[in-house]
């Protein structure tokens, strides 16, 4: 099901110079502002639970998940880079399976350990809050990479589609809409955050086990139905 | 033997028949498929490597489907047209990762870029590599596992004309080891070169079939139209007439010139000048007015 050459082919691809540029900026961005949230305020567990949540959880890791997701894929099929791939005894689903576990290990990376440094600098982990942000960053970095991989299979725009839908739905309609809230992979996530920490610093909108259910679903759906567009992927269309 | 049959293959967009009812065979050597640009080469090639699903009709390789079908890659090279190819990879980490997908190693890898003669620039990143250098690595890629069946896209646009000895040197030792080999061109000479088999494709349909001879034929022998300005038209033109080889003459006066229309290429051209000055007309233009490649093309689909 995982093949190798196709992680480092995808790693390499997603790691080049300028995208793991944009890949740090936000990390970075989010740790400064914790040191500089630490060093005026002091140890405050609501703020450190507010930058963690409205920050790192609700925009960042979304939109780490958008680069990483839809990049694992979206630019071989772009400029037809993916026929090597293709022309391989290799099944489809063993290619998708693949960038999936490489596109989900990148938006880890980018955004889970920060959350946890950030968590670390604001508080210390009191209350468990570090803890709680970073496996709930862990837990949605699984679907973003998951969506945001089957997005990369559908459309030439899937940057755009994917960042619409991490600012405009689960940021904006989010806090405004509750339904949406529902269907928000952030309050999914934050919801399983709510159980580590056991306390009401961190609180969802959904019950763990909706959001386990969901967070499944979505993920194995969104992996199934990537398997099935590369299947059918064709590269025709230069004539 | 690796055979590839192509069978009432039809391949539509929308409303637009890219390759309309193509039935051929293409087996072991070098086949050339020769057609202008946008006479669906591309689509048919696609379909041939599993790329694209045919509307109607099938394509196998000896009789295995080649659409959805992984395996069939054990058996096929492919050089795609398109220039995008892990730029970000040295030659032969590029080539080698091709080895590994085959589930072959350090050695095939090597030995392909020994084939194409790019163990000098192996460890360049590709991003440096010009046009040749770039088609080379991608032989290299489809060469990697030994297929039996080699499909290239136009694989001389844009070499400079000692990289296109060298592919062609390459693709011909290729066919005469047995193998399959198919390669599209837009361009007559290019095919002439190099295969002995060429399928032409016009607007979608198959247009002829056989051996370059029989092709450069009915690409020589077509009736040919040319425009002449002379000193005395007229003059010209009764002469002309009187030979067999001009079929028709017409005189424009509105362009001030004659419409000639030939039926033998080579006894025409000789004659054309001789006339003239034999009469002691000077001629001032000869221009062939349906030389493109587009009407030659068409004249094979009438024929």
């Amino acid at each position: 099901m995982y093949d190798p050459t196709v992680a480092r082919l995808t790693y390499r691809g997603l790691l080049g110079r300028r995208r793991a540029l944009i890949l740090g900026v936000l990390p970075v961005l989010l740790i400064v502002i914790s040191l500089a949230v630490r060093s005026f305020s002091g140890a405050d567990d609501q703020v450190a639970s507010d930058l963690l949540g409205g920050f790192a959880l609700a925009t960042m890791v979304p939109i780490i998940g958008v680069i990483a997701g839809t990049g694992a894929i979206g630019p071989e099929i772009d400029d037809g880079s993916v026929v090597y791939l293709l022309a391989k005894p290799l099944k489809r689903p063993t290619i998708i399976f693949t960038k999936l576990i490489v596109a989900i290990a990148v938006t880890m990376a980018f955004s889970a350990v920060p959350t946890f440094v950030a968590g670390m600098i604001l508080n210390g982990n009191g209350q468990q809050i570090a803890v709680a942000y970073t496996v709930a960053a862990l837990v949605a970095s699984i679907a973003y990479a998951a969506m945001f991989l089957l997005l990369g299979t559908v459309t030439r725009h899937a940057v755009v589609f994917g960042l619409v839908y991490a600012l405009v739905w689960e940021a904006l309609f989010g806090s405004l809409v509750s339904g949406a809230r529902t269907l928000s992979v952030q309050q999914w996530a934050l919801a399983v955050g709510h159980k580590v920490t056991g306390g009401d610093i961190v609180t969802s909108d959904v019950s763990l086990p909706t959001a386990t259910v969901l967070l499944v679903v979505v993920t194995v759906l969104a992996t199934w139905y990537a398997g099935q567009r590369l299947r059918s992927l064709t590269l025709a269309g230069e004539e | 033997m690796t055979t590839l049959t192509i069978d009432h293959v039809s391949r539509w967009f929308g409303n637009v028949v890219a390759v309309n009812d193509i039935t051929m065979t293409i087996g072991p050597g070098v086949t050339g498929l020769l057609g202008p640009n946008g006479a669906g080469k591309s689509t048919l090639i696609n379909m041939m490597g599993g790329f694209l699903a045919p509307s109607t009709g099938t394509v196998t390789l000896d009789g295995e489907p080649t659409w959805r079908n992984e395996d069939i890659y054990r058996h096929i090279g492919i050089v795609p047209e398109r220039e995008a190819m892990y730029d970000f990879l040295t030659g032969r980490e590029f080539v080698l990762a091709n080895a590994e997908l085959h589930g072959l190693g350090p050695k095939a890898a090597d030995r392909a870029l020994a084939t194409v003669e790019m163990e000098y620039a192996q460890d360049r990143k590709i991003s440096t590599y010009s046009k040749g250098m770039r088609q080379r690595v991608k032989m290299a890629s489809a060469l990697v596992h030994d297929p039996s069946l080699l499909l290239l896209d136009e694989p001389f646009n844009g070499m400079d004309p000692r990289q296109r000895m060298q592919l062609m040197d390459l693709l011909r030792r290729m066919g005469d080891e047995g193998r399959t080999v198919l390669f599209s061109s837009h361009i007559l000479e290019e095919v002439e070169q190099l295969a002995a088999h060429i399928e032409v494709i016009v607007a979608g349909r198959h247009a002829a079939s056989g051996d370059f001879r029989r092709i450069r034929r009915l690409m020589t022998d077509r009736p040919h139209r040319y425009l002449v300005r002379s000193s005395d038209d007229r003059a010209l033109a009764a002469a002309l007439i009187a030979d067999p080889s001009t079929s028709g003459i017409e005189v424009d006066l509105a362009e001030g010139a004659l419409r000639v229309q030939a039926v033998d290429f080579g006894r025409f051209t000789a004659l054309l000048p001789k006339v003239a000055r034999e009469h002691g007309i000077r001629l001032l233009t000869v221009s062939p007015s349906d030389e493109s490649l587009e009407s030659v093309f068409s004249y094979l689909v009438a024929a």
